[in-house]
């Protein structure tokens, strides 16, 4: 069984953390998620970085920027991630835009995926019927999840279409947001939150976007199996000791 | 049709939709809408009056005497620069605002570079009393201040774009994001032939006009409503695509597309987006870009900030790669020679975009008595500071 089956098998409001690999520095990328796994993160997505990240906001982009110009690539990413599996047992996923994979070939991408343990992917502007069409056997191969974002403006029947597409998680957009804005829980969302969680949904659901304290992070997961936070942490480790700085961030959302 | 969009939002390899989740919702109803809208003919009915009363529609098709004379054949100008706002631009912003009242938007959104589209699009929503807003590249704010004086004027709120290059391709993203950010009540008016299916297509419908006025110009003007060639500067491609439009099923036009060279192609100085570029996904399609190895957009250069652009539409990228258009580039240098030659034989000052497409002229072997249309499409008043500059005026 795959690590993302079992741990939602196993486990109850999960914490997933988005980081941007190379960022702050370039070798930075295994000592984060040693660190993030060391600190009770459930789940790590590891962004890579591109140039036009039109789904993000500027705390991102600017972390996705510093990445590239210090020198990060996809494939210097696949390099470090060799040691990913020596201590780190939790899932991981890939984050990013499908134009680096594009380029990386697509068969490639998934091979050295599977490669290094990496367990499923997020792009966010991989349309899901070009998924279904170009890249959904190629994922199945090499048993990754292709994870798909909702927002509140999502029809049902998409959703269930979604739903029945991926085998991993599906990504609960709080707002029609890039990244970075904060979760504001009124009654439009709730109602949102709630319909998603009456849906009784095949695959579990995790809250992604305007996470960033523990509060936050419980609302998000009584009605959700767990949340995602990325801007917030990439915020917290922009400068300072790193191990620190993780250890600190990630005491936040622990009782 | 074999060069027209599909079903699937595909010009052979290109197009597509290649958009977040977050933008899904309004990208379909657009899709669903878009082709329905335009067939109206209430639409077409106000669209066209619009085109005739208030841009000055149709713009002259002129036999530029004194070119002709220099290359020894007929050189047709398709003069869009005297529309009005000074380019070619107004026909889709025309198009897109009755498009977007009839789909209940209140705000309207675009991006710019040369500012000539931000200026159409602040134009048309004055017109209509829409809430406009424009993402400009901090470079561009700087390099075409008249512009950006004028979109004030028409009471719209430019942005700067301050991320990567800071010019038209960091404006485009900035667009999107706001669109991303107000999915219900916006409009994003894209002002070229590039972005997610429907806009190469749509974009490409409204500035169809170009090419449909040409062939009945050329039949009134020589009896035969196909030209020899037919030229078009390419940035994102928009009109090029409107200049090619009705051409396109025509095979034996031949269809030529200037690209900027920049500097030199070599140089790391250019935006000669077929030459340098490969396939990949930018803005929202699948077409030919600069990129890194990696996947990373390359920044492109041009003198003309409405070339200045790192990919061009899906549609162009169809057109080269089965070789239906010729796709080939100018740099700087020459088409500020090609813009002072234009002045001096015609008395037009052109836009430095639509001074590339006439700098090609020089490079073409013709046998003689050829009809050749060229698109200027746009008007040089912008870009005097450049012209000074280059040229010690």
């Amino acid at each position: 069984m795959n690590r993302i089956k079992q741990l939602f098998r196993e486990k109850k409001n999960i914490l997933s953390i988005y980081y941007t690999a190379g960022y702050p520095n370039t070798g930075d990328t295994i000592q984060i998620a040693e660190a993030l796994q060391k600190s009770g993160a459930d789940i790590l997505e590891i962004g890579f970085p591109y140039s036009d990240p039109v789904a993000d906001g500027p705390v991102i982009q600017a972390s996705s920027k510093q990445s590239l110009d210090q020198g990060m690539t996809l494939k210097l990413l696949f390099e470090q991630l060799k040691e990913l599996r020596k201590n780190v047992t939790i899932p991981v996923l890939l984050m990013g835009y499908v134009n680096p994979v594009l380029q990386f070939g697509v068969e490639k991408f998934c091979e050295a995926c599977a490669e290094v343990g990496v367990d499923g992917c997020i792009v966010p502007d991989l349309p899901m019927v070009e998924y279904e069409e170009f890249y959904k056997d190629c994922f199945e191969k090499h048993n990754l999840a292709n994870v798909f974002l909702i927002t509140p403006q999502t029809a049902e029947e998409r959703i269930r279409k979604i739903d029945g597409l991926t085998n991993g998680f599906i990504y609960l957009l709080s707002s029609s947001a890039t990244t970075g804005k904060n979760l504001e829980v009124g009654n439009t969302t709730e109602a949102y939150f709630s319909r998603i969680k009456g849906m009784d949904l095949k695959n579990p659901t995790m809250i992604g976007f305007g996470i960033s304290d523990k509060q936050t992070f419980d609302k998000a997961c009584s009605y959700a199996n767990g949340a995602i936070i990325g801007t917030a942490f990439v915020k917290a480790i922009s400068e300072g000791n790193l191990e620190e700085n993780i250890s600190n961030f990630m005491k936040k959302f622990k009782d | 049709m074999k060069y027209k969009v599909n079903e699937k939002g595909y010009y052979g390899d290109f197009g597509g939709a290649y958009i977040p989740e977050m933008l899904y919702p309004n990208v379909e109803e657009l899709r669903q809408n878009y082709l329905k809208i335009i067939a109206d003919p209430d639409f077409q009915k106000e669209f066209h009056q619009l085109l005739k009363d208030y841009v000055g529609r149709p713009s002259p098709l002129y036999l530029a005497k004194r070119y002709s004379e220099r290359y020894g054949v007929n050189i047709f100008l398709k003069r869009e620069d005297l529309n009005h706002t000074g380019a070619h631009k107004i026909n889709n912003t025309i198009g897109q605002i009755l498009l977007a009242e009839k789909l209940g938007k209140k705000r309207i959104i675009a991006e710019t570079g040369a500012g000539q589209h931000g200026v159409a699009t602040a134009t048309v929503c004055a017109l209509r009393n829409l809430e406009c807003v424009i993402y400009m590249g901090e470079v561009d704010i700087e390099r075409q201040a008249p512009n950006v004086a004028r979109m004030k004027m028409l009471g719209a709120k430019v942005v700067p774009a301050s991320s990567g290059s800071k010019t038209l391709k960091d404006a485009t993203n900035e667009a999107m994001r706001d669109w991303i950010n107000n999915p219900v009540d916006t409009h994003y008016i894209i002002g070229s032939v590039v972005g997610p299916h429907p806009y190469p297509d749509m974009v490409a419908i409204f500035q169809s006009i170009i090419s449909e006025e040409t062939k009945k110009q050329l039949l009134a003007q020589t009896g035969n409503d196909q030209p020899d060639y037919v030229l078009a500067c390419v940035g994102g491609g928009s009109n090029a695509m409107g200049m090619f439009y009705h051409f396109m099923d025509d095979e034996n036009v031949k269809l030529i597309a200037v690209e900027a060279a920049g500097k030199g192609v070599s140089s790391g100085f250019s935006a000669a987006t077929t030459y340098l570029g490969n396939e990949g996904v930018l803005h929202g399609s699948r077409s030919i870009l600069m990129q890194t190895p990696d996947g990373q957009v390359v920044e492109p250069h041009s003198v003309s900030a409405g070339l200045d652009y790192p990919g061009i539409g899906p549609q162009h990228a169809h057109l080269f790669k089965t070789g239906r258009g010729q796709y080939v580039s100018i740099t700087d240098e020459e088409s500020l020679e090609a813009g002072l030659l234009c002045t001096k034989l015609e008395g037009i000052i052109p836009a430095i975009e639509s001074a590339h497409a006439l700098a090609y002229l020089e490079k073409m072997q013709f046998k003689g008595g050829e009809n050749v249309v060229v698109c200027l499409s746009g008007r040089g008043d912008k870009d005097l500071d450049t012209y000074i500059k280059y040229f010690n005026l």
